[in-house]
Formats: C-alpha cells, structure tokens, sequence
C-alpha cells in the first residue's frame, strides 16, 4: 500500500492500453456501431463460428471412425441386408455433401435422426433426458455459487493483511484436496458413507428428491471449492487496491465497504470463472449419472459410445455443444451489461 | 533461497519420495504383487476387509489390494502416454503459431480458444467415439483432447517470450525465428512448462480413471484403477473398500503430480507454499506508549498531532525493518505543510499513519496521536468514525486507481453526506454537484451519473478534491496529488487544491518529491529522510534557511533560469544518498 509503483511501468502500461482503447474504438466508429453492439456482434461471431466447427466435427464423427460404422454399429453377426438397410436408413448411401445438407437441414427442423440401437428418434430420447441433466447441472451450479460467495470473501476479509495465518493455511489445504478429488471419486465416497454406513440416503436411482442429493453435492463441491479459491484471491487483491483505501479513509461502515465497494469488483473474476464451471458441471454430469444410475443425458452418451450407435452420439455431441456456447454467450451478454469498462473494449 | 532449500521443504521432498513409489509400483508392482492378483480362488470370493485381504476380495476371490498394486504400472503408463501426446502435440501446434504471420496466427488461436470451451471430458469423449472403448484408444482420446490447452499455454509462453526486449535485440543482430526459439524461447518457457506438464498428468490420470470408470477405457480382462472402481462400485453394499481402494490409489497419485507441479513451481514462488509463506509474514498491531511531548501550539488550534511515530514491518525472512523511526508532526488550523523526499523515505507512511489508515501488516508505535480532541490511538466509535468521514479528506496519487471503478463518481461522491451527514439522497447529490462544480468540472449533473472511466486523469483527480469537499474538511491529506500526471494538468490540479483549501480553511498536509512544487504551494516545509524528520522550515525562506546538509542538496539540484545549461544537472552526492533500509532491528 504504501510502495509507489515505478513511474516508467505505469507509463508504459497506460500509453499501451490506451494504444489499444485507441484501436478498438476506431475499428469501432469505422463501422458506426456503440461500442456494446461491437462487443455482443464480435460475441455472437464467435458463436457461429463455434457453432460451425461443432457441426462439422459432429458430422465427420461418422468418418473419422475407422472401417465401417454401420457394420461396427449393428455388429459382425449382422446380415449384409440388414447392414445395407440400415445404411439406406442412415442415409450413408448418398453423396457426402448431399448428406451434410441433410444434416444440417435436419438441425434446423429438430430432426436428429434415427437412433440405430434405441429405433427412436434421437431428439425424442433426448428431449425426455435433458431436463434431468439440466437440473442436475443447474442446482449444483446454484449451490457452488450460493455456498462460494460468502466463503470466499469472508476469508479473504478475515485472512487480509496476513491475520489469522493459521486459518489461511487450513482452508488453502481444505480447498487444494476437494479441488483435486473429481467429482466421481466423490460420490463413491458420499455414498460409502452416507449410503452404505448411515443408510440416510439412497445410493442410486432418480425419481425421488432424496435421490438427487447425493448427486449434486458431489457434482458441487469441487467447483465450489474452486470458486472459493477464485473469490478468496480476486477480493485479497481487492482489497488492497487504493480505491478500497479512499472507502476506508470515508469511514464507510464495513459493510458498504464489502458489498459496495469491493464485491462489484470480484464480480467480473467470478462470474468468467462460474461460465466455466457451469460448463464444467455438465460435462461433469457424465460421470455422477453413471455412478447414480440417473437416466440422464450423460448415461445415454455413454451407453451409445459402448454400443457404437452414432447417430445418437452425434445428437448428444451437438446438445452438450450448445449447452456448453449457451452458458459462455450468457455470460458475455451479462458482463457486457454489468461490467461497464473492460470487456467492451478489449480486443 | 539455494537450490539445496529449495529441494529441502517438504513439498519437495513429498513429492520426490512419492514418485520414487509410484515408480517402484510401476517397475515391479505387476511382479511383485501380479500372480496373487491373478490367482482365483472360488472360496474365499466377494469377502470384505481382513487381515489376509486388506481391501477385500472380488467375485472371482481375487485379492483386491494386490490388483491395485499391480494395476499400477498400466495405469501410470497409460496416463504417461497420453501426458505425452498431450504435451507433443501442444508444444508442436503452439510453437508453430507463436511463428506464423499475424493473419494464419489469428484464426489458428481464434480455433483453439474454441476448443477450450468445451470441457476436457466432452472432447474425451468425442474422442473415444473415434477410437473406440479400448486402452489405446482411451490413450488416444486423453492425450489428443488435452493438446489445445497445453498449445494455447505454449503459445502464450513464447509470445509473451519473443516480445521482450532481449529477444528483440537478438533479431535485431539477426538471430533468425528458429535460432531465437531454441536459444531464447525454449529455454526460458522451461519452468512454468513443467509446472503446467506435471498438472496436465494429474488431469490425464483422473480422465482416465474416469473413462475406465464409465466402461471406456481399459477393458476385462485387463484392469486399471478407474476400472477396478467401477466394478468395485456394483457391489458397494458388500465391500466398500473394494470402490474406496482404487479411489484412494487414484486420488494419491493424481496427489503426487500435483506435488511434482508444486514443487516445479515452488522455484519460482508460485503455488500455495508461497501463498502460505506470505500468509505468514504479517504480524499484530502493538501499541506501545512513550512519554507525552509537551506541545507547543494551544490545543484548540491544533487540526492533528502525532508524535512518536514509528512505523515497523515484518520482512519475508521472519526479521522487522523499521521504515519511520520517530516522526513528530502538529499540524496547525488552515496551515498548509508539505513533506519532502525521495521514495522510501516514510512520507507517505508518515501521512496514511497520521489518517489511520495503516493496514494490519503495520506495527505502528506512537507517543500521541490525535485529530483535533480526538484521541486517534483509541479505537474509534461510530461517532469518531462518522467525525472523522466528514472532517479528513485524502488524495492519493494515481487518480486512476484512487476511484472504484465499478461506482459511478455521483454514489462515491454523495457516500460521506448520506452515511455520516444523514442527508437525503437528493440533497446529498446536490452536495455532490456542489462539489464537483468547485473544482471546476462543468455539467455537474451529467459527470455525477458517469464511471471513472468516462473520466480523464486530471478530472478523476478533481473529482476526489471534490470528495474532500463534499464532508466539511478540518484536513485534507494529499498523497503525491499530481505525481501521476501531466505538467499542464498538475497546474491545474494544484489551483483547485489552493481554492479549496481557501474556501474551506482546511488544513493541508501536502506530501511531494517535488521541493519545488512544495515550497511554492505551503506554509512550510518538512524534508524526510530514511524515516527521520531532517528539517522543518518555513517555506518562503527555504533557500536561507535550510541547515541540513542533504536539503541544501535538494535545493541545489534545482534548475532555476539562471542555471548554465551546458553543464551537466546536479545530483544528490552519494554520501546523502539514502542509507540501506534492509537494517534490522530488534522485533
């Protein structure tokens, strides 16, 4: 606090962010756009892009498969007219690009094709799985953020300035394990104890709101831990900032000083971090729906990987794809809105 | 910190001792423990947890401690081997795109950022579909899924290499793209590089285990941990121990990478051993009482007074240094003083102690400390606190940190009227205008409703003289007010630094490495130096009047229009340069 930063670095740093303000903001009055519009019409870029390199590799996916996936679908005791029906089926019998047309068109109407193992469409076996999927993801998600918040600034704001050292160190070694531990070697722990020694909760299934608990605090607690950490450092640093030192010398209460003053300042840190754990999350449900038992979109992936069955996993691909573009784009679209310098500008 | 300590604290030596096991499991596991792993026994199947089978049994009557022994080796070597895939391929593509031309570079890093938002299993499992649910296709998927993130660190590593100015230089003289990336660039990613390997094996363990966990990875008869887990799994209401085992074989060795990147990273100071090392670096607040000096201007017109003043901190290596060694400073009603000299010289610590503004990591000792009656070396009340909101006004230096950027200027400037002055939101941001209007900031209404952003420097610097003003200020300390700004602008910052110190009587205590700026702006002058008061003078007579040998010094490194400018500028001598302030003293 009471270092004076070198004036040489401070100099370099401002002329060359303003060398980059600069930039953008004349990119940005080429094409006549408020600088919020430019960021969200860069972000939506971003997003077809995306969209565009999952498609494609979502599509390949029945090419890249070494030999034939119709015969490694159906298996080697098929007949050759089941194979060749099947294939008809599939539509592998015409042209490449003619079948990426399809493909593509097919996404617009909803229509994912013909699972080659269930005999069902394959956005009907998935529309009947994801909302269980997308409440799993979304009450761990939830209780990470709830349970992380609060931690993280209160250790920051109990450990700031090197006090209670003890209480520091403890809660690095608490976090640095259950960030360590996955998500399913957690659950096989929760349910050897919770399951199996107390008998307080089912070790399996899903129909009742007991069986989701087990679920999802596994699912949440490396990702809480996580932020924790994430909301512990960024308010550390917060806190140390000269602007924290003008609300001090007000004499503010401590807490206007917290919440005014230093959490709208943890929030962009935070709320980049939660996109990527939400994201995380789901693709972390694959795993907690197969040691649960949960019929979800994560056992169906599994299940149709082991039985070769592609189209399927095509159709489970490009949803987990979309889920993972829908939470990053929410979270551009809520900093651009909440966050009223960096994210606009930079590049 | 040699290289023998570094290699002596205990991360260091967890995570050597714990590789030297895993790789003892490795090499000789499968021979040690293979042949009771493999051995059925009908007998004695599904038994829980005994003296002859720690973990227990599986269906066949295998014992289940030996099989996690023996599973070591595949597991660790398949983990390895994607780990390897992983690292090849990332350093391959980022090194490629830390050279290929601006455009090529641009999508090529645009694609990889898209990949990183997918999360690693997802892209695992994409993988495997391509592979199909084997050992080696598992290998495969792992280590190929885990390459845009190692690429996207290299390439990271070596742009933020090649644009320094070392590296610059050596173009410069001609060191072509290749010669700059094995004699520059290679040799100094190498550190953070096996930090983020030795991380990228934990994360490859644990997807591993986790895709022999869901049936994709290594297949019966064979068997890794992940595998094991899973079938220990189905019968977890018969053994436990039978999932627990090789969850805790899988949980301590992902550990001891995880150790191997701390203590890579422990060279540096990275990690959370140096977390914990600065954790404990601070040190309590001690107050210790010496007797009262006698002052010698009447209370009453006394703004603020310390006296005894000593400002300690705890250096890394567990000593105190000691950087203000016994300040006394009064300050009178409306007087403006400055204070003098050079970075580490206590002036601004002298001035945050007088504000008590010192965080926690000081040891602040003073004889008297007070702020007009109130005795400031108490803790306050919610009364002191609110008198001393409206009364004690501070400006730091760098305007640009100085204002929250997440407020707009109106909530930072209508906070001391509303909360300590119980004003009405609508009066509190007349007030405010009020404020902003006096230091000269046109359409005041308008500029209360915009971020500090939207301002430039010289009016963020306006706007917290402004926030002084918005209380009714007794002192206003300003910290270095124009060090951070532009000749032209500072001119400005101090006219409306003296019209609000003329409109308000406030008292000025104004610090500066500037004696010429200081001089023309106070009353009188206060030079520091290591920690100590040298000189108190009265500032029209400063020329005159100065004693000490390194203010005479000051005064003559300043160029006035009489100085012959083809000599060299004045130094400091080194005699009076500042002493080493690294000196001890006892805790």
């Amino acid at each position: 606090m009471t270092t004076t930063p070198p004036l040489a670095t401070a100099e370099v740093v401002d002329t060359s962010t303003a060398t980059l303000a600069a930039r953008a903001e004349e990119r940005r009055l080429r094409r006549g756009l408020s600088p919020r519009t430019a960021f969200l019409l860069r972000r939506l870029g971003r997003l077809v892009i995306s969209l565009a390199v999952v498609v494609v590799a979502s599509f390949l996916l029945m090419y890249l498969v070494p030999g034939d996936p119709v015969r490694a679908a159906l298996g080697q005791s098929a007949t050759p007219q089941l194979v060749e029906a099947t294939r008809a089926q599939l539509g592998l019998d015409r042209p490449m690009w003619e079948q990426f047309l399809r493909f593509v068109g097919g996404l617009f109407t909803g229509d994912l094709g013909t699972s080659v193992r269930l005999q069902r469409p394959v956005a009907d076996v998935i529309a009947q799985r994801f909302p269980t999927t997308l409440l799993l993801a979304v009450l761990a998600f939830v209780i990470a953020v709830v349970g992380a918040l609060p931690a993280g600034i209160g250790a920051a704001v109990l450990a700031r300035g090197g006090r209670r050292r003890g209480l520091s160190v403890a809660l690095s070694a608490v976090l640095g394990i259950l960030i360590a531990v996955p998500s399913f070697l957690v659950a096989v722990g929760l349910i050897s104890l919770f399951a199996v020694q107390l008998g307080w909760l089912p070790a399996a299934g899903w129909g009742k709101p007991a069986d989701a608990v087990l679920p999802v605090i596994a699912l949440a607690i490396g990702p809480m831990a996580y932020l924790v950490r994430i909301v512990q450092v960024e308010m550390l640093a917060v806190l140390d900032t000269t602007y924290m030192t003008t609300a001090r010398a007000k004499r503010l209460p401590r807490r206007l000083i917290h919440l005014r003053h230093a959490l709208p300042n943890i929030v962009t840190a935070s709320l980049t971090v939660g996109g990527l754990i939400l994201a995380g999350l789901t693709a972390a449900t694959v795993l907690i729906e197969t040691v649960f038992a949960i019929p979800g979109l994560g056992t169906i992936m599994v299940s149709s990987v082991g039985a070769k069955d592609y189209p399927m996993v095509q159709g489970v691909v490009i949803v987990y794809a979309l889920i993972v573009l829908g939470v990053n784009l929410v979270v551009d679209v809520v900093l651009a809105t909440i966050d009223p310098r960096s994210s606009i500008t930079e590049g | 910190m040699s290289v023998r300590s570094k290699l002596l604290n205990p991360t260091a030596i967890s995570a050597v001792s714990g590789s030297a096991v895993l790789v003892f499991l490795a090499v000789a596991g499968p021979a040690l423990w293979g042949s009771a792993a493999d051995t059925t026994d009908v007998s004695s199947r599904l038994l829980g947890a005994s003296l002859a089978h720690p973990f227990g049994t599986d269906e066949l009557g295998r014992d289940i401690l030996a099989r996690v022994l023996a599973a070591a080796r595949l597991t660790l070597l398949l983990t390895l081997g994607a780990t390897a895939i992983a690292v090849a391929g990332g350093i391959a593509f980022g090194l490629i795109a830390s050279i290929l031309p601006t455009h090529p570079r641009r999508w090529f890093t645009g694609l990889l950022d898209i990949l990183l938002a997918f999360p690693w299993l997802l892209m695992v499992l994409f993988f495997t579909v391509i592979w199909g649910a084997t050992a080696t296709g598992a290998m495969l998927a792992i280590g190929f899924a885990g390459i845009p993130s190692f690429a996207r660190l290299v390439y990271n590593l070596a742009s933020s290499v090649s644009g320094r100015d070392y590296v610059r230089a050596a173009r410069v003289v001609g060191v072509g793209p290749v010669g700059v990336l094995l004699r520059h660039v290679l040799p100094n990613i190498a550190n953070p590089f096996f930090v983020n390997a030795a991380a990228t094996a934990s994360v490859t363990l644990l997807s591993f285990a986790g895709l022999s966990f869901l049936g994709l990875g290594v297949q019966a008869p064979e068997y890794d941990w992940g595998r094991m887990l899973q079938e220990g799994i189905l019968r977890i209401y018969v053994n436990p121990l039978a999932a627990i085992g090789p969850g805790i074989a899988i949980v301590l060795a992902g550990l001891v990478f995880t150790l191997l990147s701390e203590a890579v990273a422990g060279v540096r100071g990275q990690g959370w051993r140096a977390t914990a090392a600065r954790a404990a670096g601070g040190l309590t607040l001690t107050s210790g009482r010496r007797p009262v000096v006698a002052p010698t201007v009447p209370a009453e017109d006394v703004v603020a007074e310390i006296t005894g003043l000593r400002i300690a901190f705890a250096t890394p290596e567990g000593g105190v240094v000691e950087r203000v060694r016994g300040v006394d400073l009064r300050i009178g009603r409306g007087e403006v003083v400055g204070i003098v000299g050079e970075s580490g010289s206590g002036k601004s610590l002298t001035a945050m102690a007088l504000a008590g503004l010192l965080g926690a990591d000081a040891r602040v000792t003073v004889a008297t400390h007070r702020f007009g009656d109130l005795d400031m070396s108490r803790p306050p009340t919610a009364a002191d606190r609110a008198r001393l909101g409206v009364e004690l006004g501070m400006i730091f230096q760098d305007p640009l940190t100085s204002l929250n950027p997440a407020l707009t200027i109106g909530r930072q400037l209508t906070e001391v009227p509303e909360v300590h002055m119980g004003m009405r939101p609508a009066e509190a941001r007349a007030r405010a205008a009020d404020a902003l209007a006096s230091v000269g900031i046109p359409n005041a209404a308008t500029r209360l409703r915009q971020y500090p952003h939207e301002f430039s420097g010289g009016m963020r610097q306006r706007a917290m003289i402004g926030m002084a003003l918005t209380g009714r200020p007794r002192l206003i300390i300003a910290d270095e007010p124009t060090t951070a700004l532009d000749v032209t602008v500072q001119r400005q910052v101090m006219g409306v630094l003296r019209r609000a110190q003329e409109e308000t009587g406030a008292a000025i205590v104004f610090i500066s490495h500037d004696i010429a700026l200081v001089s023309a702006f106070c009353d009188r002058v206060i030079v520091m130096k290591d920690g100590r008061m040298v000189e108190s003078l009265s500032a029209d007579r400063i020329r005159e009047d100065a004693s000490h040998p390194y203010t005479k010094a000051l005064i003559a490194c300043l160029p006035d229009m009489n100085s012959d400018r083809t000599l060299p500028l004045p130094v400091i001598p080194p005699e009076l340069a500042p002493e080493a302030l690294e000196e001890e003293v006892p805790a």
